[in-house]
């Protein structure tokens, strides 16, 4: 018996790979082609050559953009990876105060980022807001001061983000077999050493996994920024993603603001390979809890 | 060795500091919501509202938010409506079909995981306008529901992996076409992505921003996000009823939260999260 046509034709998956094809692979392509335009938005893109990338080269603007863009989701992710592993491994215990606690932890994960950034613009306006409250210790300008601003928005996302990655501890370390942590017992291992010794090495995969994640929407943040300093005060939080924008939609060089995005793109797309490779891996482990 | 643990003293004080870094903020919203201007330009943020009342949340409603809230159900909704009907038969064929037009095609979409959506945002205007989308909710949801799509399939091939073939097979037995296969063995199977994929892409739509902000105009198609982002410019100093609007943005998903804490939660971080 002919088993072949009682399998699904390639015409199921037809749907999905169009649909993600026209929004999401084309536009790749496209960005690299408009990167090489003269356009303002309404007319047809005309050809330009490579006049938008030697522009970029020599745009103190693009490069100064770029480096607050490193800068932030360095800031970002060193802030965000050690608190969020330790409340998720804090949060994973079954006791009943750890419950509470953590569904409190995780409500942030709720409110939109426009909602967190209006939040903390008003919660930090230095008239009305937590200065007001604490007046006794004259707390600093936090989004008014160039030096202060880039800090306070690793903060304000990192509020925001830390929840769901303390998430993702938290479902790993509960997978972490408790016979690991009888035997070190056992073997008189101090608290400390069985958190470095078994929690730690078993993290390993979902601490990667959480790296990309925090690294592929830092280097993208954009509602943040633009609604909490608009970039401000002055160039001082006019990351890559926001330069952008202010190139593209509000100066209307879209063809300039296309070549920003491709190097967007190129970072973005490096962490997908790597990212790729941690996919592969889960695809495995999960057919071998299968079985 | 059923000695009780030692309670773990650091720990629970950095709980109890994380506690108060989330949960002040929060307490500051309702709060401020709450407050008249007066109470609000001379009090303490931190008291509790003088003469509490509902006068902002009353000028909020006013203002337009029943159709921000609207065009936000809209999006969401045609967003997961479209990532389930193309998500599901897709992990179907990806794990059923020896089509490798289907295997390459999975892989593509697999790379598009951490394609950044902000980094594509211009070509995306350019081809909503030029099928004269622009300033429609159908602008919005299409290429939301598009850059969804690759965690969706994801979720959905995975749970569908663990699938035992004689399942199929019994299908074949009783002379079951792929189509009927489809709804009578692979729908109630895969239920929970179904769920998990459901949360994932209307937590996303919901709260959606870039793709309203450059690919909308007008007041009529407005969302919610958006809506709020105008209203900062609209109260101006009237800070508590800009708070009041941010509030009233929580809420239907704040509700969504009370009834299925579970579910929301593990669709979260299905997919990354095994």
């Amino acid at each position: 018996m002919s088993t072949v046509h009682q399998r699904p034709s390639l015409w199921y998956a037809v749907p999905a790979f169009g649909f993600f094809g026209l929004f999401a692979a084309l536009p790749m392509v496209l960005v690299l082609y408009l990167s090489l335009t003269s356009w303002q938005g309404l007319e047809t893109p005309a050809f330009l050559g490579l006049e938008n990338w030697s522009r970029l080269l020599t745009d103190p603007a693009a490069r100064e953009s770029l480096g607050l863009t490193v800068l932030f989701t360095a800031l970002a992710w060193a802030v965000q990876t050690p608190v969020a592993l330790l409340i998720g491994v804090w949060s994973a215990g079954r006791q009943r105060n750890r419950a509470v606690l953590g569904s409190v932890f995780f409500i942030p994960l709720l409110l939109s980022t426009a909602a967190i950034a209006l939040l903390w613009q008003s919660l930090l306006n230095p008239n009305f807001g937590l200065p007001q409250a604490v007046s006794a210790f004259s707390l600093p300008q936090f989004l008014g001061d160039p030096r202060l601003a880039l800090y306070t928005v690793v903060f304000v996302v990192s509020w925001q983000y830390i929840p769901f990655h303390a998430l993702l501890y938290q479902g790993a370390t509960r997978a972490i077999p408790t016979t690991m942590y009888d035997a070190a017992i056992i073997d008189g291992a101090s608290r400390f050493s069985r958190f470095r010794l078994i929690t730690l090495p078993q993290l390993r995969y979902t601490i990667v996994t959480s790296s990309i994640l925090m690294v592929v929407g830092s280097l993208t943040t954009f509602d943040t920024v633009l609604i909490l300093t608009g970039g401000g005060p002055g160039t001082a939080t006019r990351i890559a993603p926001l330069y952008m924008y202010d190139t593209g939609f509000v100066g209307f060089e879209m063809g300039y603001a296309s070549t920003i995005a491709v190097l967007l793109l190129v970072f973005g797309t490096t962490v997908s390979l790597i990212m790729m490779r941690v996919t592969r891996f889960r695809e495995m482990r999960s057919q071998q809890e299968g079985q | 060795m059923l000695r009780r643990r030692r309670p773990n003293v650091m720990a629970g004080v950095g709980a109890v500091l994380w506690l108060v870094v989330v949960a002040v903020p929060l307490y500051y919203l309702v709060a401020a919501s709450l407050r008249g201007s007066e109470d609000y330009l001379s009090g303490n943020p931190l008291a509790l509202p003088a003469n509490p009342t509902l006068e902002n949340y009353r000028s909020v409603l006013a203002g337009g938010f029943g159709r921000y809230l609207l065009n936000n159900i809209i999006v969401t909704a045609g967003a997961v409506a479209i990532v389930l009907a193309c998500a599901v038969p897709a992990a179907y064929a990806v794990t059923r079909s020896s089509s490798r037009f289907v295997q390459r095609g999975f892989t593509l979409l697999l790379m598009g995981l951490a394609i950044p959506a902000q980094a594509t945002i211009i070509p995306v205007y350019l081809i909503i306008t030029n099928l004269r989308l622009y300033d429609t909710l159908l602008a919005v949801i299409l290429p939301t529901a598009a850059f969804a799509l690759p965690v969706a399939t994801l979720v959905m091939t995975n749970s569908l992996r663990d699938v035992p073939k004689e399942l199929y097979e019994a299908q074949e037995i009783d002379g079951a076409g792929p189509l009927r296969t489809l709804f009578n063995l692979v729908l109630p199977l895969a239920k929970p992505a179904v769920v998990t994929v459901g949360i994932y892409t209307a937590l996303m739509a919901w709260n959606g921003f870039i793709f309203p902000l450059v690919l909308t105009q007008s007041a009529e198609t407005r969302t919610l996000t958006l809506g709020l982002w105008e209203f900062q410019g609209q109260f101006g100093t009237n800070v508590p009823g800009l708070l009041a609007a941010v509030t009233l943005s929580v809420l239907p998903i704040f509700v969504v939260y009370l009834v299925g804490r579970r579910f929301l939660l593990s669709g979260l971080t299905a997919g990354f999260g095994r």
